[in-house]
């Protein structure tokens, strides 16, 4: 599904990723962990598009597409759905009012036809109700005012409602509390099948407990260190970083 | 190194998307009774002839000129233009088939057809049996007014709303007595030149105790080449009664600028209410800064009444130039005044606009919330008076104005005044500046919006304590419009 071949990256004329080599296959969960600073966000950002990340070598192919060539909002029709570390507030919109224009511009992207507001509420309601959130939420503005775990969740929602091919969940876990994470990581579940695939990026061994991934990658230093199955999550969790020349002392 | 992702990045990705789709850009061909080029008391006399106007119209018209003639010309706005030359122009245009309509089957179908094209209902709909009909609309087409629909309906409860020359006619009394009693003819430059050249606008009185049923609504289109648009609107609304109107306008493209200089006087007597909405979507010049309307109105409101209150909406989209301060005159104890703005400004638009809000009696509440959104290389400014009289006891202003910068080639200003003469008042004044992220924009890109999308919703939200006091009719339509005005200035 997706092909990861020698990227290399920068953020303003500083290279941060210095040849990444994966491959995602339709079904699988593959999880990355790493040092801080290491390029995880780097490398979800350039997954989904964001200006000022700039490929400066290498490419990756999903479904047989070039997608470094699609616009963002493309590549977010094409089931390409990121989780973002830090949502973003938007003031004054609902959170039913951005659902609903992302669910519409998404559905007319595909050529599907728009929910109107009572096919969209019922949907909304549901997916919330999945998820412990209350319909409060949709009421409110995106983001604003909501605590650090609520955000999460509400970005969660987002990917429930998307209904991606490719979710990417960049440390959707940080901020969560025990009972939040559960509720999270069945919805993100329930969302795995056969035709889809998951990079969740992590810091915390704990959140693959629940979310068991099929490979875990160590990224440090801009590459790909190391790869193997669950075990090295748990290896990683006892040993931290420092085989891979990270300095610990923080 | 370089810069880091910043907003500037993603503008110069997406500046090339369109040009302004000002879509009521059409000329209607229709065939005209238009003055000479110029301005002298012939031409008022002519336009007072035209009107077939009383003696003491005429008189008060000529006084205003002779007065217009000392004045000089406002510069202390921030807006930026040639001189106009006030001899080069028409100030009298009227479309042949319409001398002296007598019913809505008489207008002339291309007129008909034109406002069809803007979406302004001018036919009476077929009324079903226990609907009721929620907007009358007059019509002004260049200087005269062509329809004015649902008059014998609101005729029923005495409601009285006609072309301003058919109220010289019919209402004599009623137009002497308030006609400059808010904006005097020697109010400020503009004010005048509209006093002295006035062509048509719209009458509304409610008398006492009604509720008006439905929405007034006057819909102003410049057609005519060089002609000035110069209509005056009083709105009376006696003791204990309600109206909520609203005011609409549009102009064809054309390359030289255009002058609009309006005046609307509002009086609200004890208990009364009146709401007043306008958006504003003249033709604001192309993405060069060619051509458009110079928007110079006079707005006010007088609270005369105890307990009576004024509220001023307006959606400010279009237009090169906008110099405009809706206000209210709080005499009456207790009354309160509200203004509530939205002023976006693209490529080379400038707006100065804000209000004035004038405290005399006791009790005297006012609220005002103004949001400027600047795009392109565009100047917004809000500038803003809050003035406390020494009766006004007890009196309590809340100003809120916030600015949203689209790019960095655009300007905000917030200019506001603050007189106190009684220790008793309580004013606050609240401002922000932000800009649009670039963090915001992709974040909607990465869940499906195109960058006009996320910016027409990221607008939209900055705008919407203003927006959510449009009437529903309205509210849909200015949700469009910020869209729209913005299209092409970024993502
Ligand atoms: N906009 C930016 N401007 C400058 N440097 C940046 C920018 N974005 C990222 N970087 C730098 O790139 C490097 C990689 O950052 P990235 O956010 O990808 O790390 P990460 O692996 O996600 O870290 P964490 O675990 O802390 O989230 C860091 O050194 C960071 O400072
Ligand atoms: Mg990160």
């Amino acid at each position: 599904m997706l092909e990861i071949v020698n990227l290399h990256a920068s953020v303003g004329d500083r290279p941060i990723l210095k040849g990444i080599d994966l491959s995602i296959k339709a079904g699988d969960v593959h999880a990355i962990m790493g040092p801080n600073g290491s390029g995880k966000s780097t490398l979800s950002y350039i997954l989904a598009g964001r200006d000022g990340y700039t490929v400066t070598d290498g490419s990756v192919t999903y479904n047989g597409e070039d997608l470094l060539a699609l616009p963002p909002e493309r590549r977010a029709a094409t089931g390409v759905f990121l989780a973002f570390q830090y949502p973003v507030e938007i003031p004054g919109v609902s959170n039913s009012t951005f659902l609903k224009t992302a669910l519409n511009a998404v559905r007319r992207q595909r050529g599907e036809s728009e929910l109107d507001a009572i096919q969209f509420l019922k949907l909304a309601r549901a997916k919330c109700k999945q998820l412990g959130m209350t319909d409060e939420m949709l009421k409110r503005a995106v983001n604003v005012g909501f605590s650090g775990g609520e955000k999460k969740r509400n970005d969660i929602l987002q990917m429930a409602l998307l209904d991606p091919k490719l979710t990417i969940l960049d440390e959707t876990d940080s901020g969560l509390d025990i009972d939040a994470l559960r509720i999270v990581a069945d919805g993100v579940n329930s969302l795995r099948g056969p035709n889809r695939a998951m990079l969740v990026i992590t810091h915390y061994q704990r959140l693959l407990s629940y979310i068991v991934p099929d490979y875990v990658h160590v990224l440090a230093f801009g590459r790909i260190q190391r790869s193997g199955g669950k075990e090295l999550a748990l290896e990683l969790e006892a040993r931290g970083y420092a085989e891979f020349g990270v300095n610990e002392a923080a | 190194m370089s810069p880091a992702p910043n907003t500037s990045d993603t503008l110069d990705q997406v500046k090339n998307i369109t040009d302004q789709k000002y879509k009521y850009g059409f000329v209607t061909e229709i065939e005209s009774d238009t003055a000479p080029k110029g301005l002298t008391e012939d031409t008022i006399r002519f336009i007072s002839a035209k009107k077939n106007e009383p003696q003491w119209l005429l008189d008060w018209r000529l006084k205003a000129f002779r007065h217009w003639l000392t004045m000089k010309e406002p510069k202390w706005a921030r807006v930026a233009y040639p001189p106009i030359d006030y001899q080069d122009a028409h100030y009298y245009s009227a479309p042949k088939s319409t001398p002296l309509k007598k019913s809505l089957d008489e207008v002339d179908p291309e007129l008909l057809r034109t406002y069809e094209k803007l979406g302004i209902p001018i036919k009476e709909q077929e009324l079903l049996a226990g609907v009721e009909p929620t907007i009358a609309v007059d019509a002004v087409f260049d200087s005269v007014s062509v329809a004015t629909t649902f008059k014998a309906k609101l005729h029923e409860k005495g409601i009285i709303f006609c072309p301003i020359s058919e109220a010289v006619q019919t209402h004599p009394e009623l137009v002497k007595q308030y006609l400059g009693s808010v904006v005097p003819y020697s109010d400020n430059y503009f004010a005048t030149l509209n006093s002295a050249v006035f062509t048509d606008g719209s009458f509304v009185y409610i008398p006492k105790g009604v509720r008006c049923p439905m929405e007034l609504s006057t819909y102003f289109r410049i057609n005519a080449a060089n002609t000035g648009q110069f209509e005056r609107t009083l709105i009376i609304a006696d003791a204990g009664s309600y109206v909520s109107y609203l005011e609409g306008c549009t102009a064809p493209k054309r390359d030289e600028n255009q002058l609009h200089a309006a005046v609307v006087e509002l009086v609200a007597h004890d208990d009364a209410q009146i709401k007043y909405s306008t958006v504003q979507n003249w033709y604001p010049g192309d993405e060069h800064g060619v051509g458009g309307i110079y928007n110079f109105v006079t707005k006010r409101g007088a609270c005369r009444g105890v307990n009576s209150k004024i509220s001023w909406t307006q959606v400010e989209t279009g237009s090169a130039i906008t110099w405009k301060y809706p206000s209210c005159i709080l005499q009456g104890d207790n009354s309160v005044g509200e203004f509530y703005s939205v002023a976006i400004t693209n490529n080379y638009q400038q707006a100065d606009t804000g209000t004035k809000m004038i405290h005399i009696g006791r009790n005297t509440r006012s609220t005002i919330v103004a949001k400027g959104i600047s795009a392109g290389r565009a100047q917004s400014t809000y500038r803003g008076l809050v003035k406390i009289m020494p009766k006004a006891i007890g009196a309590r202003n809340h100003t809120q104005c916030d600015s949203l910068l689209i790019g960095d080639k655009c300007g905000a200003h917030t200019v506001p005044y603050i007189e106190s003469r009684n220790k008793s008042a309580k004013i606050e004044h609240e401002a922000t500046t932000a800009k649009i992220s670039e963090e915001q924009l992709f974040y909607c890109r990465q869940r499906g919006l195109t960058p006009e999308d996320a910016v027409s919703l990221i607008v939209n939200g900055f705008c919407r304590e203003v927006l959510k006091e449009l009437p529903m009719e309205f509210a849909v339509e200015a949700q469009k419009l910020v869209g729209i005005s913005l299209e092409g200035s970024v993502g």
